[in-house]
């Protein structure tokens, strides 16, 4: 080193302390044992690494940094799970695969990660607030040796404003405290210690500049407006085509659904027989069977299995009204259901079969129209379980043969 | 006061001959310094910057014309974009890995190679969070996956995988980020305190922020960095965790598998291992580092390496086991078909590079040369690569019905993609070796100091 430098006083600057200066790690700690033991509150060390040891020679107490860590961390984990919940299960419930909507496990990996992230955060930004930076300037700034002490070399401060600062006493403490050399530190009266006001300022500005654009979305997201939306990238949101119920100026009628033409009639729909696919003979509901239904057993065969598909549920196996959907229903109690008929009623049992025809052909109550769903034939075919249905519920024993009588003993 | 002020003059200056701290601040702080880095680094840069412009261009003609581009079809929807995203993924472990883990186990020889090993981590991650970006089609749309109500007020759905990747590769880059800039920061005021320009004093001291080495500030700083690690720790086994989820929690058979967690992990520490040598071997040649990354530390790099060599070489097997022992005939057909399939190349290429080749490290002359070293963890990252490549592309390109089944061939727009992430990737190292300390100053003279202490 070169010849030692004075810091220059500046003006009429103060005393901000006295620093001294080590060549090893091993002499720092015994001066910081000494200073600590003749009491000292304002002081420090300044070394390149952290060296082993000196938080005892200099009665550190264990920083509370750790516990603000432990508090962010459970902060992040219970954001992770409250919005979770609340997100998918509260605020717009996801039904996947009828799972639940609060789903523990599932919502573990992103639960974790915003702990590890929340910890993180609170060490990295605790560790700077508690140390207090940034710290732009420092008196030991204007030191020149002090550069050393990112380098290779270690250094003692002891503030001016301790309690039981003297400068002679203290310099001649440190100076016999195997320091290489002591130097007085005056305050640091020209540059700042602070942010600039103008950065300051203008930090403030551009930061709420920031938020302009997300506010502009929020307000465009919750509001509704009469023109239509500035599509950036149009997606295939525009295409040349005419949607259902829009305006086509090359019609008259400016409609760009277009109707049948009146008349029309799909191939194969005529449907002219009126007995057959309306039920009607001469305009009253038929009380016969038409002629293309054949009334045998492979027809009432016919008709159990089709009445098992579509009727049972609401009707029940055996037509009681008493079907699945009807129990269900019943049980919700919700005041709203009509229940379905029993087809073993006097009412339905004298009730023609044209009517009946057309009660399923078109629906009545809230039994919707099955006229879409089944066949013309196969409702005529249900028709004829039914009536077997009805014979067989009122049925005598003179009605059987002799042996099934016999079976009955 | 002042005036009053008693005479200090008497310093007296230590012997310069033995000063090993300065010797260190010295030797990595001067590559910052010097005017002129070495040529070699001029030609690397520019073959670098050129790799570059080349992600730029491929990323703008995929953008411009769409995915088409890419050699990706029905069924082998997911191509090279996945497996560069999960390749670079995968090398981004090995820094905060080295940093963390083994900060925890008190492996000193970390502390040589940490610096490096985190930047190429930050590096790596940056290359692998643009691939999910930029394969999804509609590039305008990424916001999609972030925490928010879309225009119908649903939000994304938290219980998927891809969602956990959202957050679990993010909160991964913001991590690892935080570790590296707090180790950075007494090693940025060591060059701010050493700087001759103002240029130079403002900007480093911008982001050292401040830090003059109070011992008081240390302690806290050691508690922050100790507890960084312990949470970083859990983290880098959770990301390439949450990765492999991607695939393990679908029902594809080659996906479909337990074993996939710890497997992605340790061909993650694998992969990201072979890169940091592949990367710090040039680096310490160049820039006269051989004094502080030694021999024995790249020693310990490659026994790493074929320890984990082994545990991927293991998940290979057991995953042929479980194929078969399930009696599954999908399973079977899928990993038999994977080793003998239309893909037969890619998976041998892996089981060489990744299996083979790195038991050579169990000779000490070829773990311990350079040469040896470079080509077997260059090779070990090809064979990383291909590993990603054989999970997604073999898995999905035999379709559950054959009339689905098909062969995925790249397109040139594929490779540009691929070579142009390796150009980002190795401008910001070299930016990074130019520009920012190489070696944890402060940790290594920590090191030897506190460890002469006792002698």
């Amino acid at each position: 080193m070169s010849a030692p430098k004075h810091v220059e006083p500046v003006g009429e600057a103060p005393l901000h302390g006295l620093l001294a200066e080590y060549d090893s790690p091993e002499t720092l700690k015994k001066a910081a044992e000494k200073i600590r033991n003749a009491g000292f509150k304002n002081w420090d060390t300044f070394t390149p690494f952290p060296v082993h040891g000196i938080d005892q020679a200099m009665g550190i107490r264990p920083t509370i940094l750790p516990w603000l860590i432990l508090g962010g961390g459970m902060t992040g984990c219970a954001l992770a799970l409250g919005f979770q919940w609340w997100a998918n299960g509260v605020d717009y419930p996801f039904l996947i695969s009828g799972k639940p909507y609060w789903s523990v496990p599932a919502n573990i990996p992103i639960t974790f990660e915003l702990t590890v992230l929340f910890s993180a955060l609170t060490a990295v930004f605790g560790m700077l607030g508690l140390n207090k930076l940034p710290q732009p300037a420092h008196p030991l700034d204007l030191s020149e040796r002090f550069s050393r002490s990112t380098d290779d070399h270690f250094y003692l401060l002891v503030q001016a404003s301790d309690p039981v600062f003297d400068e002679k006493e203290t310099g001649t403490l440190l100076e016999t405290s195997g320091a290489i050399g002591v130097e007085a530190i005056p305050e640091d009266v020209k540059s700042e210690s602070h942010v600039p006001r103008g950065l300051q300022y203008a930090l403030l500005i551009i930061t709420a500049a920031a938020t302009i654009p997300f506010a502009l979305s929020a307000y465009a997201r919750e509001s509704k407006m009469t023109h239509t939306r500035f599509d950036i990238v149009p997606d295939m949101d525009f295409q040349q085509k005419f949607k259902a119920q829009r305006e086509n100026t090359f019609f008259a009628d400016k409609r760009a659904d277009r109707p049948q033409i009146e008349g029309t009639i799909a191939y194969g729909e005529l449907n002219e027989d009126d007995h057959f696919y309306r039920g009607k003979v001469n305009g009253v509901f038929a009380r016969t069977f038409p002629a293309q239904v054949p009334i045998d057993e492979q027809t009432i065969a016919r008709g159990q299995q089709r009445f098992g598909i579509y009727c049972t549920p609401c009707h029940g196996q055996a037509g009681e009204g008493d079907g699945m959907v009807n129990q269900r229903a019943s049980a919700l109690a919700e005041g709203t259901w009509v229940p379905p008929s029993n087809l073993n009623d006097d009412r339905l049992r004298q009730m023609g079969v044209g009517e009946i025809f057309n009660t399923i052909t078109n629906g009545v109550r809230n039994m919707p129209a099955y006229g879409p769903q089944i066949p013309t034939a196969d409702r005529w075919a249900i028709i004829l379980y039914v009536r077997a249905i009805q014979r067989s519920h009122k049925a005598a024993v003179a009605d059987l043969s002799a042996e099934e009588r016999a079976s009955l003993k | 006061m002042a005036t009053t002020a008693p005479d200090y003059d008497k310093w007296y200056d230590p012997p310069k001959g033995d000063n090993e701290l300065a010797r260190i601040t010295d030797t990595v702080i001067r590559v910052t310094e010097v005017s002129r880095p070495p040529v070699g680094w001029y030609i690397a840069f520019a073959i670098a910057v050129t790799m570059l412009g080349i992600l730029g261009m491929s990323i703008g003609w995929l953008f411009w014309t769409g995915i088409g581009v890419w050699g990706n079809m029905h069924p082998v929807v997911w191509a090279w974009d996945i497996t560069n995203f999960v390749f670079w993924v995968g090398i981004g472990h090995a820094g905060t890995l080295i940093s963390a883990i083994l900060f925890l186990l008190r492996q000193s020889w970390r502390t040589a190679i940490n610096r490096a090993a985190e930047a190429m981590t930050i590096f790596a991650v940056m290359c692998a969070l643009i691939f999910p970006g930029i394969h999804i089609g509609r590039p305008w749309l990424p916001y999609w996956m972030l925490p928010i109500p879309n225009q119908m007020n649903m939000w994304p759905q938290f219980r998927s995988p891809l969602d956990w990747d959202v957050f679990a590769v993010s909160t991964y880059f913001t991590v690892s980020l935080l570790f590296w800039y707090v180790g950075l920061i007494p090693d940025l005021a060591s060059i701010r305190d050493r700087s001759t320009t103002t240029v130079r004093r403002l900007v480093y001291g911008l982001f050292a922020m401040g830090w003059r080495g109070s011992s008081r500030q240390w302690h806290r700083y050691e508690r922050a960095y100790l507890i960084l690690a312990a949470l970083s720790t859990p983290l880098v086994l959770s990301v390439h965790s949450v990765v492999s989820f991607d695939f393990a929690t679908s029902q594809l058979p080659g996906w479909h598998t337990t074993i996939f967690p710890p497997y992605f992990v340790a061909g993650a520490i694998f992969s990201g291992f072979a890169m940091v040598v592949t990367l710090l071997v040039p680096a310490r040649q160049f820039f006269g580092l051989k004094n502080i990354i030694e021999i024995h530390h790249l020693e310990a790099m490659n026994k790493v390496i074929v320890a984990t060599s082994l545990m991927v070489g293991y998940s290979y097997g057991m995953e042929f086991f479980i194929a078969w022992y399930s009696g599954s005939p999908y399973e079977g057909f899928a990993f038999v078909n994977r080793a003998f399939g239309p893909y037969y190349w890619a998976y041998w290429t892996m089981i060489s590079c990744n299996v083979i080749f790195p038991q050579l490290f169990w000779f000490k002359k070829i773990r311990t040369s350079l040469l040896g070293m470079m080509i077997i963890c260059i090779l070990v990252n090809v064979g990383m690569w291909f590993e990603r490549f054989v999970i997604i592309v073999t898995s999905l390109h035999r379709d559950f019905v054959p009339s689905a089944w098909g062969y995925y061939i790249p397109t040139k727009w594929d490779f540009l993609t691929l070579t142009g992430s390796f150009g980002l990737f190795f401008t910001l190292f070299l930016l990074f070796c130019r520009y920012l300390p190489m070696v944890a100053v402060a940790e290594v003279k920590g090191q030897h100091s506190n460890s002469h202490a006792g002698h």
